[in-house]
């Protein structure tokens, strides 16, 4: 599969050269790589299925993610997949142990149930014990139980029941497996493009006549949570921010005034200086931590930091595929970009004193210019995500339904 | 008449008894100054009017006008031209007649002609003579000015306040109803027969109002002094028609005579209890107020034209387009004459935007000033403290214009007007602009220069080897600290945070790397990603109000925050005439707003049309905010001139020092 290699490639140098902007579009771009991916994967016949999808998309996800280690949305989405196949497989196995469990229902019930010798009711136990693992959260007892069996187990069971009662064929559960893991993935596709409209419905919940909202950033989910409330015939003024470097406030800002909003672009160190006269902060999150944190573009810690000053309610709008199951450690430096300083100093006015230091060694002038800010959960008053809203100490269960614990570290 | 009597409210002027001048009839001002202390006198002797040798002391006597509109009344018709302002020194007779046509013509600038006519009338011998002899005259005088509705109390009132252009409107409108007063005195109808009339208003007017009567009897009073003192030098037995008045004049000075201290002790009460309300800071000018935003544009040399996309949060703030109007206004900087060309040119600069920094639009105005005032000549018949305050007032109202003065500048006005307030009364003219300049020099000196290097030995005791400093814009005395660090061989590292749309750091970073400084630049919206390696912050200041809040360029209060919420020091440097008695809480009812279009222009080269074509949409709008107010829990300490202190000192410093300072 020359093709799929090749686009995983070409993904990963768009990646790695930061030509894929805003985490929807990478998460998105992303999502249907694996699909093709997966679509292309040519199992082994005799081979466990599953396992073997999963090695496939870990690989081409490690490789993603090591192209562009600060777009969480990349490594959620590889994640998302990972557990799509993993729940595929085991409703599979479910469904197949329940077939046999009917089968046998009749004649021995309680070996089922209780620690029977033959092959099915070995089988059984084993797929329960991999239900348990899946299903459930992440506990002590699942660790316990043995994260690497849950691989296995597929395979024991299905060759168990091809074994015994030579119904099930080969290759259609292949088939099915495959089948359903993309229209599982498929529905990812789908839920990423439609988070926007999933949290612009909860807008008119939040945002109240005569309100008066302050933003930074462009992001389109705030766009759409804006016009949304909009439609709904509520009338507020939107204060932005022009987000300095690289001033994706204007852009937000024309949209809002295209779309009917009263706006007002400030600077962004003005934004102190208005909180006091703003009901709500609501920004878009570039990723959403386990812990509650929030990245998000340049600057949206001071606005946290003056909105908790002046108690006014900061929002956080979080598409499910930016909740990322990591705790982070000093996210400031370790999960943050610094971009060019051209787009601070103009290297031309400032040659003179770009090089002063160029004879000691070490430079006198140093330009810092980051791309993400952290927000720490104790900041932010709620997230509104595409399944409604939740308080920052509420995510981590949020996140636990999303992805597997076996997947967290790739 | 006696409801216009109202508003007169005469015992809260000083001095008015110069104004009462205006009056064509006769009753001078004089009399009053040379009798109501040092500070008066010095007003006649730094006029140019001085020219005649006892004009100091005979100017009150004002019965002569009368005389001269009956006399030559056939002179004033062929009187030259009604000079305004007379030159100085020219025959009196020949500025009286010019007055006085001036009068019966009703054309003229009635400041200026009125008070002109005041001198000649004292023609010598004639007016101590009759002020010797006929003091009820000029009390009547006095009097007759008084229930004059419109005549010198509220004028002079008017000139007290600042804008001296209101006081002409208000003057020009007065001089129907004084004409219709002198028109009879003026053609030579018997003096006699006018002066029934006055003394029935007088006593009326006693009747009426008991403030108006104590100040025209303490009127009378200083006349009589004044004369009695101008009698002793010279005399001559004349005012022929002065004598109808005598009579009266005998009636009354008995009466007056007990009631000098009293009158004068409770003007001087009066005139401290004005001082007391001047030191009050003036409330700041609505300018969702619309009559008075109409008002002051009628006055405007500036013709600011609003802008089409207001912001409904800041209606209170002048809200205009920028940069319209400056090509007109720069061309015609020497043809102006009302406001002088240094002051001219530093109005220009801050429309343009050329100064920036509080110290240096400061030390601009102050110097503009100084010119000024070594240009300034005190008008013939005027009187240097009004004259001079009223011009300093027109060139603030045309420097309000051009840019909303800082608080500092507020500052430093409010020193200039008391210094002149304060001159000593018997400094000829020359001297008393030599004596303001150097005031003026000593306050640049000594608050912002000298200020400036305490602030750096202070301030350079709290920087240690190995720390990592971060300032905000540009700050004169930050730089001076950091520079001075350096110089004595801290080694330290400094973190420039910049913001837009003015990028002064990028000045700061610029000298301060040319000097050999570390240095990291960056965003203000990086401040909490590099805060966490910072030790201390140096901010500067434009204002410090008195509850501690510190009123900065905007972006000072996020600095201050994200260095608070990271338990970073928070110094701030500021000199302490900087401190206003003001008290702030946010950032929105004071505040400056600059061009919003630097805001709508965005410098990247790749996306520049962002919002450009939005430009006429009504629902977008650009704010661009010039400052905020940091709470003071944010502030670790305060440096300046007086030490360092923590905020909640700032009133302290304000009520202790600041009055001794400016107002002493």
């Amino acid at each position: 599969m020359p093709d799929v290699q090749s686009m995983v490639l070409e993904f990963v140098n768009k990646l790695r050269k930061r030509k894929i902007e805003g985490s929807q579009a990478t998460a998105r771009c992303t999502v249907e790589l694996l699909r093709s991916v997966i679509s292309h994967h040519r199992v082994p016949h005799h081979a466990n299925q599953a396992s073997a999808l999963i090695d496939a998309v870990k690989a081409v996800g490690a490789q993603l993610v090591a192209a562009n280690p600060v777009e969480l949305a990349v490594g959620n989405v590889v994640r998302r997949v990972l557990h799509i196949i993993r729940e595929e497989d085991l409703s599979l196995a479910t469904a197949a142990v329940a077939g046999l469990d009917l089968l046998d229902a009749s004649d021995d019930d309680e070996d089922v149930n209780g620690k029977g010798i033959g092959y099915t009711a070995m089988s059984a136990a084993v797929v329960a014990a991999a239900a348990r693992s899946t299903l459930r959260p992440p506990s002590l007892q699942t660790l316990l139980e043995g994260t690497p069996e849950s691989a296995t187990v597929p395979y024991t069971s299905s060759s168990g029941a091809d074994s015994e009662s030579k119904t099930a064929d080969k290759s259609s559960i292949t088939r099915k497996l495959k089948h359903d893991v993309i229209e599982g993935v498929n529905q990812l596709i789908h839920e990423i493009a439609g988070c926007h409209e999933q949290i612009a419905e909860q807008a008119i919940e939040h945002i109240h006549q005569n309100e008066v909202i302050l933003t930074l950033g462009s992001s389109r989910t705030v766009l759409e949570f804006l016009c949304a409330a909009k439609e709904k015939k509520r009338s507020f003024r939107v204060f932005v921010a022009e987000g300095a470097p690289r001033y994706q406030g204007h852009l937000l800002a024309k949209e809002l005034v295209a779309r009917g909003l009263q706006t007002t672009v400030i600077t962004d160190s003005a934004v102190f200086a208005m909180i006091s006269r703003v009901n709500m902060v609501i920004i878009g999150a570039h990723a959403v931590m386990a812990n509650g944190g929030v990245i998000g573009p340049v600057g949206v810690n001071m606005a946290a930091l003056a909105a908790k000053k002046h108690a006014v309610p900061f929002v956080v709008l979080a598409g499910s595929h930016k909740l990322c199951p990591l705790y982070p450690h000093n996210p400031e430096v370790l999960l943050n970009e610094l971009r060019s300083p051209s787009e601070l100093l103009d290297f031309g006015e400032f040659s003179d004193c770009l090089d002063f230091g160029s004879g000691s060694g070490s430079p006198l002038l140093q330009v810092v210019n980051p791309t993400f800010d952290y927000v720490p959960p104790s900041l932010v008053s709620l997230f509104i995500t595409d399944t409604g809203g939740h308080i920052p100490s509420y995510m981590y269960r949020l996140i636990a339904d999303y992805y597997s614990a076996d997947d967290l570290v790739m | 008449m006696d409801a216009r009597r109202g508003p007169l409210a005469v015992p809260k002027v000083r001095r008015v008894g110069f104004f009462t001048s205006i009056e064509p009839s006769q009753d001078s001002p004089r009399p009053n100054r040379s009798l109501s202390g040092p500070a008066e006198a010095i007003t006649t002797s730094s006029s140019p009017l001085s020219d005649s040798p006892s004009g100091q002391f005979i100017s009150p006597v004002q019965i002569p006008p009368l005389r001269h509109r009956s006399d030559n009344l056939a002179a004033a018709s062929r009187a030259a031209a009604p000079v305004p302002v007379p030159v100085p020194g020219p025959s009196a007779f020949r500025r009286q007649l010019a007055s006085d046509r001036a009068l019966h013509v009703g054309s003229y600038n009635p400041v200026d002609s009125l008070l002109g006519t005041s001198p000649p009338s004292s023609n010598g011998e004639v007016s101590e003579d009759s002020g010797s002899l006929f003091g009820f005259q000029r009390s009547d005088s006095a009097k007759l000015s008084a229930s004059f509705p419109n005549g010198g109390f509220d004028m002079t009132m008017r000139v007290r306040a600042p804008q001296e252009s209101e006081a002409k409107v208000v003057i020009a409108s007065t001089s129907d109803g004084r004409k219709k007063n002198v028109e009879p005195s003026g053609t030579s109808e018997p003096v006699a027969a006018t002066k029934p009339r006055k003394e029935k208003e007088q006593k009326s007017l006693k009747e009426k109002t008991s403030k108006a009567e104590r100040r025209a009897i303490q009127e009378a009073q200083r006349a009589a002094k004044a004369a009695a003192k101008g009698e002793g030098s010279k005399r001559a037995g004349e005012s022929s028609r002065a004598k109808p008045s005598k009579t009266a004049k005998q009636t009354q000075p008995k009466k007056d005579v007990p009631q000098v201290t009293s009158s004068l002790s409770e003007k001087r009460t009066v005139s401290v209890e004005k001082e007391r309300r001047m030191d009050v800071p003036q409330a700041q000018m609505q300018y969702d107020d619309k009559s008075r935003v109409d008002k002051a544009k009628r006055r405007s040399v500036v013709e600011q034209t609003e802008s089409k996309n207001k912001v409904e949060l800041f209606l209170h703030l002048p809200q205009y387009e920028r940069g319209n109007q400056l090509p007109n206004l720069s061309s015609n900087i020497f043809t102006l004459d009302t406001i002088h060309h240094a002051v001219y040119k530093v109005g220009l600069q801050h429309l343009a935007g050329d100064l920036s920094g509080d110290n240096a639009r400061c030390i601009a105005m102050l110097h503009a000033f100084q010119e000024a005032i070594n240009d300034y000549t005190t008008p013939p018949m005027k009187d240097l403290t009004m004259d001079l305050t009223g011009k300093i007032n027109g060139y603030v109202s045309f420097l309000i214009e051009c840019r909303p003065l800082s608080m500092s500048m507020g500052n430093a006005i409010r020193f200039l007007k008391n210094q002149i307030r304060k001159l000593p009364v018997d400094l000829s003219e020359p001297e008393a602009k030599a004596s303001l300049c150097s005031e003026i020099g000593r306050f640049i000196d000594e608050k912002i220069i000298l200020a400036d290097k305490v602030i750096v030995q202070h301030a350079v005791t709290k920087i240690r080897d190995g720390e990592v400093l971060l300032t905000y814009g540009f700050s004169c005395v930050v730089e001076m600290i950091l520079l001075y660090a350096h110089e004595i061989g801290r080694k330290f590292r400094v973190v420039v945070v910049d913001s837009r749309p003015n990028l002064e750091g990028q000045k700061l970073l610029r000298r301060l790397v040319a000097r050999g400084l570390d240095c990291t630049y960056t965003h203000i919206n990086a401040v909490s990603y590099i805060m966490g390696e910072v030790t201390r912050v140096f901010l500067g200041a434009s204002s410090i109000f008195s509850n501690g809040t510190l009123y900065s360029k905007v972006g000072t209060a996020c600095v201050a925050m994200v260095a608070n919420a990271f338990s970073v020091p928070v110094i701030v440097c500021c000199e302490a005439y900087k401190f206003h008695e003001r008290v702030l809480l946010d950032s929105i009812c004071s505040n400056e707003l600059g061009d919003p279009d630097a805001i709508a222009n965005v410098p990247l080269r790749t996306n520049t049309k962002h919002a450009k074509t939005m430009d006429n949409n009504k629902n977008l709008q650009f704010l661009n905010l010039m400052y905020d107010s940091t709470p003071a829990e944010y502030i670790s300490m305060i440096v300046t001139d007086y030490g360092m202190i923590p905020p909640t000192s700032i009133p302290v410093i304000v009520r202790e020092y600041r009055r001794e300072d400016l107002l002493l």
